[in-house]
């Protein structure tokens, strides 16, 4: 603890600072990460760092918990220059890092988990009995109450990232970094987590929060800088800033953040379902009586927290229901019936289901194909791209590059493997092939998950437009936001149940919140 | 990591891991007081410096040509194959059925069918490993070991007790019927008026290899089913988004691949003995694995590793012959050759990384 004695004493009135960084440069090859960074958190306070995927946050934050080594710059905590060579040396920097993928023992006690790597010694009884009386005076102080003995893997999400942060704390951090914290929460455990934070905040701690989510920053912070492209472009008061001129800062240009539409033109229904069941290959039982109608012309938002069957959902519909699983109920497609159990997507495409995927990089995409090999995906038998015994490589090309210029996908290089694609580039390649298809049902599953602003913006405007050409389509997403602006309809799953529907315009985030954690709708 | 410009990854790699592997094998020649030079040259004479060196050389390659296509195929379907030795074992019992079975006339229309009948063996050898797989979940790689095992105790007991003449007492088959004899590479040049090797193995399998390699090429690179297969070996779940079948993947390109192997029976039973031995396929299968790997998967790859693991067989041979040097050196060199080019090609591609790295590339 000889930095916070020299904070304390020492340092000048003149800085205040818990991270002040000077010149952080970093590179990549012949990519420019990070350029000449400033940033000085003052101490006691809630920074927000927004900026689109590839504005180089994450590597900025992986310098600072000593995961990279920087190409130029300082490093100064409570006003001192430090050295951060590896994790080892952020903690005891007092850095305390959680990361949006946790890094917990899932067969491991919360306790545990606390003192893993935290160890005061060979035999264990010490550092756990510590780690217990810490706990309690933890869970009292910020109200992160966790059950110590519970084993982490039997944890809600929300529970596992209190985990963290007690991890963080235990390690006597004075500056907790949280990376895309709310992406996996409930509205109501996202609320639990700011008022956890802002308790941190009231005992001194400092809280950087790296999030792309607007809302949230405008909330909690009390300061806010954007990155763009490798670079600190502005550091304000969040009082003195709004969400549209912070998007703007992040995209470089002027963005519609609420999705434009006409009201819907709902026709005849696409897809009818009545007591969908599904038992997977453990015999739990996932999907628990859906009853679900699409129309022509209209998005159908199903909203919920991530494992509430929405995957299941998808999937059956989709055709490719997890190998061993249970598949009952009835599903029409256009008023004709709709094989539930041995189905096959090859089979649903003929059918004229479209899918874009909730996972773009483990199913929407092989990610080591080219993208014109990408392009035809799944539908790769069709008649147009064989010629003869072989494939017809100059018409799938051509494919591609017509829908790389429609779809704006950068670069438009057809020979890149879809891996070397941006987030929102990867996910416009999916777009566009399913699109392109011309689909009477299109599935969408989390389209704009890791898509940055200005892709988010294209692929919402996309699909009000397939909608206005009569198209149904079912929207699955765990940002409530986007099922608030796109949906014409909103379906609250829960538990492999449909809680209820709404209006968008007659339901409140709150509610919604309720019926996605569980409370049934009045 | 960076990545490497496609000719370095193709080129440059395998040839410093080759350097690598020669040098080290010159450390150890040198400790066991023998020259590395002389070494070198009586390889190189003895693998290439003639026509009968060569011939030698290139009927090696044609075994490793096909073993090595057999594990590039199943390696695209994420699929690794290392039944290859039973595979081309039974391959070998298909071929001598089908040249036993009656007296063939000419060799033209007996070689399409051994290759017919090595084919089907190497494969429904090896569809039972991909039946387990696909179906029951049993890891290939455990499987196919194990069938290599029972290939040679099968071919044991077929040659022991069914198919020795009567009256012999070597464990092998009667020799093929004379219109069987496939021509070797020598009278071919011969007859388009070349003086060209003698004595040699080397037949008319080596141009069906050839063929393979074109034909593998086609098939992965160009085919709807290789499509599928490369899609299907890189991620099993997009496949599944796209409405490719698992299982039946999983079992067309074993069945590919075990015919491949099996193909190799018409270059060593019917080309070169004449008759089905014990052991005839002499570890070829194994070899293909290295052949695959240092050949990136790649038909054209294939064929320069097989060409090299091929100098290396011959060559090997000759140190044994003229040389000191003792031929279980011949195995140990050959192991380096398979440990840098395989398994330790990516510490030569860190290696060579930062020279690549500073480089501009879009």
């Amino acid at each position: 603890m000889g930095l916070t004695a020299t904070a304390a004493a020492g340092a000048p009135a003149a800085a205040p600072f818990a991270i002040e960084l000077r010149g952080i440069s970093k590179a990549f090859g012949p990519v420019q990460a990070n350029r000449d960074i400033a940033l000085a958190v003052p101490r006691g306070t809630i920074h927000g760092i927004v900026g689109e995927n590839g504005a180089g946050k994450s590597t900025l934050m992986s310098i600072l918990y000593g995961f990279y080594r920087p190409d130029a710059g300082t490093i100064l905590i409570d006003g001192r220059a430090v050295a951060i060579r590896d994790s080892q040396a952020a903690i005891r920097a007092g850095i305390g890092m959680v990361f949006q993928h946790f890094k917990l023992v899932p067969n491991f006690t919360v306790l545990e988990n606390v003192i893993l790597g935290a160890e005061d010694g060979a035999l264990l009884a010490p550092s756990l009995s510590r780690a217990r009386s810490e706990l309690r005076r933890l869970a009292a102080e910020y109200r992160l109450d966790v059950d110590p003995d519970a084993v982490v893997g039997d944890l809600s999400v929300g529970h596992q990232q209190r985990v963290e942060i007690l991890k963080a704390l235990h390690r006597h951090a004075r500056v907790l970094i949280l990376d895309e914290p709310t992406g996996v929460l409930t509205p109501a455990e996202a609320d639990h987590l700011f008022r956890i934070l802002r308790g941190l905040r009231e005992q001194g701690t400092t809280v950087v929060l790296i999030t792309h989510k607007l809302r949230e920053i405008m909330e909690i912070t009390d300061n806010v800088s954007v990155m763009r492209r490798g670079e600190m472009v502005a550091t304000r008061p969040t009082a003195a800033t709004t969400p549209e001129s912070l998007a703007e800062l992040m995209v470089g240009r002027k963005v519609l953040l609420r999705v434009d539409k006409a009201p819907a033109r709902p026709g005849p229904p696409v897809l009818e379902l009545s007591g969908l069941r599904m038992v997977d290959a453990d015999g739990v039982e996932r999907l628990r009586g859906i009853d679900l109608t699409v129309r022509a012309g209209e998005i159908l938002g199903v909203a919920g927290v991530s494992g509430n069957g929405q995957t299941q959902l998808m999937e059956i519909l989709g055709g490719y229901a997890e190998p061993g699983a249970t598949v009952t109920g009835r599903a029409a497609l256009k008023g004709a019936a709709l094989p539930l159990a041995g189905a096959d997507a090859a089979q649903r495409r003929r059918a004229g289901i479209g899918n874009i995927p909730e996972d773009r990089q483990a199913e929407g995409l092989v990610m080591d194909f080219a993208a014109w090999e990408n392009m035809v995906f799944g539908h790769h038998r069709d008649p147009e791209y064989q010629s003869g015994p072989v494939m017809d490589h100059a018409a799938i090309r051509a494919r591609t590059a017509r829908l790389m210029a429609q779809f704006d996908v950068r670069p438009p290089l057809g020979d890149l493997a879809a891996r070397n694609f941006s987030g929102g580039n990867q996910q416009k390649i999916v777009v566009a092939r399913e699109i392109e298809e011309n689909p009477a049902l299109l599935l969408v599953g989390q389209p704009t998950r890791g898509v940055d602003i200005g892709a988010i913006e294209f692929i919402h405007r996309r699909l009000i437009e397939l909608r206005d050409a009569g198209c149904a389509i079912l929207l699955v997403s765990v940002e409530l936001d986007e099922i608030m602006a796109l949906s014409d309809r909103i379906a609250v799953m829960f538990d492999g149940r449909i809680m209820g529907e709404r209006m968008p315009d007659a339901a409140t985030a709150g509610e919604l919140g309720l019926m996605m954690a569980g409370a049934a709708a009045s | 990591m960076t990545r490497l410009p496609r000719w370095a990854d193709l080129v440059l790699t395998p040839l410093i891991s080759l350097a690598l592997a020669f040098a080290i094998s010159a450390l150890v020649i040198l400790a066991i007081g023998q020259s590395p030079w002389m070494a070198l040259k009586t390889m190189v004479t003895g693998a290439l410096g003639s026509s009968y060196g060569w011939g030698y050389t290139l009927y090696y390659a044609t075994n490793f040509v096909f073993t090595g296509l057999a594990v590039a195929v199943a390696y695209h379907a994420g699929l690794f194959n290392i039944g290859g030795e039973g595979q081309a074992a039974l391959g070998g019992l298909g071929v001598a059925l089908v040249c036993l079975a009656l007296p063939w006339p000419h060799w033209a229309l007996a070689l399409p069918a051994a290759m017919i009948g090595g084919a089907a063996f190497g494969a429904l050898w090896a569809l039972i490993p991909a039946w387990l797989q696909a179906k029951r979940g049993s890891h290939i790689v455990i499987t196919t070991i194990m069938f290599n095992f029972i290939a040679a105790a099968t071919l044991n007991y077929v040659l022991v007790n069914l198919m020795r003449p009567v009256g012999s007492m070597d464990p092998a088959t009667a020799r093929f019927p004379a219109g069987t004899v496939l021509p070797r590479l020598t009278d071919m040049a011969a007859a388009v008026g070349i003086e060209w090797g003698k004595a040699t193995p080397a037949n008319v399998s080596f141009l069906v290899a050839l063929a393979a390699c074109g034909l593998v090429w086609a098939l992965i690179w160009r085919s709807r089913l290789g499509y599928e297969i490369r899609a299907f070996g890189k991620s099993e779940r997009a496949a599944r988004y796209a409405g490719i079948p698992p299982a039946r993947i999983t079992i067309v390109a074993m069945l590919i691949s075990g015919g491949l192997a099996g193909l190799m029976a018409i270059n060593n039973v019917m080309g070169e003995s004449g008759r089905l031995v014990l052991n005839s396929v002499e570890g070829a299968g194994f070899i293909g694995i290295a052949v695959a790997l240092m050949g990136r998967n790649h038909p054209l790859g294939i064929l320069l590793a097989a060409l090299l693991f091929g100098f290396l067989y011959q060559g090997g041979g000759e140190l044994a012959l003229f040389t000191a040097i003792p031929r279980e050196l011949i195995v140990v060199i050959q192991a380096l050759v398979i440990l840098f080019t395989g398994a330790l090609d990516n510490m030569v591609r860190m290696l060579i990384a930062p020279l690549f790295a500073r480089r501009g590339t879009p």
